[in-house]
């Protein structure tokens, strides 16, 4: 007789992932979904999703859920936060989304303190339009409008989301973690938790960082592409838990 | 009992007695005051007074405070509202509630602080991007300024969809006595709203349609709404209409303006009315028409060089001469100046608009 040793998470809709083999759009929604449910807040959550590959998370997560203009998510929650402070409020969004036409909501949510929680989905290139160079592309990096590689001194530096909003005293919560392997998969379940406890329980801001992958632009199989942001992505972006408030 | 406000004071008491306990701003000349106002008054009436960084984070959180089911409202004048109408056409494509205000400056671009009406096209036109409309409400003093607020957040609610009020600078920043109207009990319960889906299914607000065929129903159903606004919204105001061989046509601070040049020219035998559309969207065709059935010559005045002229000649499908008079960059029209216009068409068009005086 067997019994199952894994289950879907309640909040997971079931509707299949429209996500690229390899890509870990798949494992994070389901982290997501397992801490959901694991703090009981699935009647309680509103999530927000933005503009990306990730669009449709509403489609597989199974709570109320807000679809916001491309970067605007962190505005969009702020919005719902304050009229529903008692919920679970949530942004998922990506690097493009998040560190390059959002940067000032993102920043100002942050500064503000504003109690949502946000999940920032780093693959150091605009997924849903094909690969294009992002805020977070690494130097050299080739992407299909740096096909030469990032060449800094045209293109500027990638920025350091975490390490930015360290300085600020509105967050209460902020870590960068990866997807690469499964230590560091159940390291992102831990931090996931920790933000969202973070916020329910009033302290501030808190954001999750999560490197991930993007084999389909980045033109590598799914298991290059783990080894490739394992030797070049967490370098530049150091994981680690860089804000824990006290209470936390 | 009646009390003396500035327009925009005003303008925020009146959402706050409406039901709105969400504000959303960010500062710009010459509509602060709301924000200022909302910032003291908001706080202690269980509510959320928040300056955002900027006019386009302002807009969003309108998004999600509207989606969680509240009267939340926004303002902002000319350059923010340029800054806004992202939000503003994502709010319409997901039918949120919520009310917007525009104090009007001058511009293009930065332009000045001081009163215009040049944002007229960009209130009706849609503003953002996509086939979408929104009502668009113009008070022309600070009664209608609290009256109108009032009844932009029963529209958003009934027809889930936002509202503007056109207001200008003129408007805002004079001071009048009003009536405010009594505090009004809770907006209805939204069961769309993302409250959390406790004890039901999830609630998804969106305007995104992968799909064509799904999009294309989607416009469809907005375009259903928006002609049953059209057909049930439209309002206005006729001044002296009965007999106006010259009807002028005039909306916000300068139908104020033109009502008292209708009245000297009426005092020189001239049979001039005025015709003052309240709604800019839906545009008031009918009752205009109405106004205009004694009319020789139309001319419309505005604080901008011809832009509702457009829709007055649509609704009056070229059968009368329809002929502007315009002032802009912050520069208001005289009781005079429009005077004199009323008097040359007077003597231009057909003998009965002339009444020799006694």
């Amino acid at each position: 007789m067997s019994a199952a040793v894994s289950s879907r998470p309640e909040t997971l809709t079931g509707a299949p992932f429209h996500y690229c083999p390899g890509c870990t759009h798949g494992i994070i929604h389901r982290l997501v979904a397992e801490v959901v449910d694991e703090l009981g807040l699935r009647e309680k959550a509103v999530g927000v999703a933005s503009v990306g590959c990730s669009v449709i998370a509403y489609n597989y997560l199974d709570m109320d859920m807000q679809q916001a203009a491309h970067g605007r998510a962190p505005a969009v929650a702020t919005g719902i936060k304050r009229v529903l402070p008692d919920r679970l409020v949530f942004t998922y969004q990506g690097d493009g989304d998040l560190a390059s036409i959002g940067l000032a909501e993102t920043v100002h949510a942050a500064a503000r303190g504003e109690k949502i929680t946000v999940i920032f989905i780093n693959n150091a290139n605009y997924g849903m339009t094909g690969g294009q160079l992002a805020p977070t592309t690494l130097p050299g990096q080739v992407t299909s409008t740096s096909p030469g590689g990032r060449d800094v001194d045209k293109m500027g530096y990638p920025i350091r989301m975490m390490e930015m909003l360290a300085t600020l005293d509105g967050p209460a919560y902020l870590a960068r973690v990866s997807t690469h392997s499964p230590a560091q998969i159940a390291k992102t379940r831990r931090a996931v938790k920790r933000a969202f406890e973070a916020q329910m329980k009033g302290l501030g801001f808190s954001m999750v960082e999560i490197l991930c992958t993007c084999p389909t632009n980045w033109g590598l199989k799914p298991v290059e592409a783990m080894k490739w942001l394992e030797e070049n992505m967490l370098p530049y972006y150091p994981p680690g838990e860089y804000k824990v408030a006290e209470g936390v | 009992m009646k009390v003396l406000m500035k327009g925009n004071e005003a303008l925020a008491e009146a959402a706050v007695r409406a039901g709105c306990r969400y504000f959303f701003g960010y500062p710009i000349t010459p509509q602060t005051e709301i924000s200022e106002y909302l910032a003291r008054r908001l706080p202690g009436a269980g509510g959320v007074f928040l300056q955002a960084e900027s006019e386009v984070a302002a807009i969003n959180m309108v998004y999600g405070a509207a989606g969680a089911g509240a009267r939340v409202m926004t303002s902002s004048s000319g350059p923010g509202i340029s800054l806004k109408q992202e939000g503003i056409s994502y709010i319409a494509g997901a039918e949120l509630p919520c009310v917007i205000v525009n104090i009007m400056r001058g511009g293009p671009g930065l332009g000045g602080i001081q009163p215009s009406q040049s944002d007229y096209f960009q209130a009706t036109r849609g503003g953002g991007h996509g086939d979408y409309r929104l009502p668009v409400l113009a008070p022309s003093n600070v009664q209608e300024l609290v009256d109108l607020t009032c009844l932009a957040f029963d529209l958003a609610d009934e027809y889930r969809t936002p509202v503007l009020i056109l207001g200008d600078g003129i408007l805002g920043q004079m001071m009048e006595a009003v009536e405010l109207p009594p505090v009004r009990a809770a907006a209805p319960e939204k069961t769309w709203a993302t409250t959390g889906c406790r004890g039901r299914a999830k609630n998804v607000i969106t305007s995104f349609f992968m799909d064509a065929a799904d999009l294309e129903r989607h416009n469809l159903r907005l375009q259903e709404k928006y002609r049953a606004i059209s057909a049930r919204e439209a309002r206005g105001e006729s001044y002296l209409t009965g007999d106006a061989g010259v009807l002028v046509v005039a909306f916000g601070s300068t139908a104020r303006i033109a009502k008292a040049a209708v009245r000297a020219a009426r005092a020189e035998g001239i049979a001039a009315g005025l015709f003052r559309p309240v709604t800019l969207w839906p545009f008031p065709a009918e009752l205009l028409n109405r106004a205009a059935l004694q009319a020789g010559a139309v001319l419309t005045v505005e604080m901008n060089y011809g832009q509702m002229v457009e829709d007055v000649r649509l609704a009056l499908d070229c059968r009368l001469p329809v002929h502007f008079y315009g002032r802009g960059g912050g520069m208001v029209p005289g009781v005079g100046e429009i005077f004199r216009e009323i008097v040359k068409l007077g003597g231009e068009t057909r003998e009965r608009c002339r009444v020799k005086p006694a």
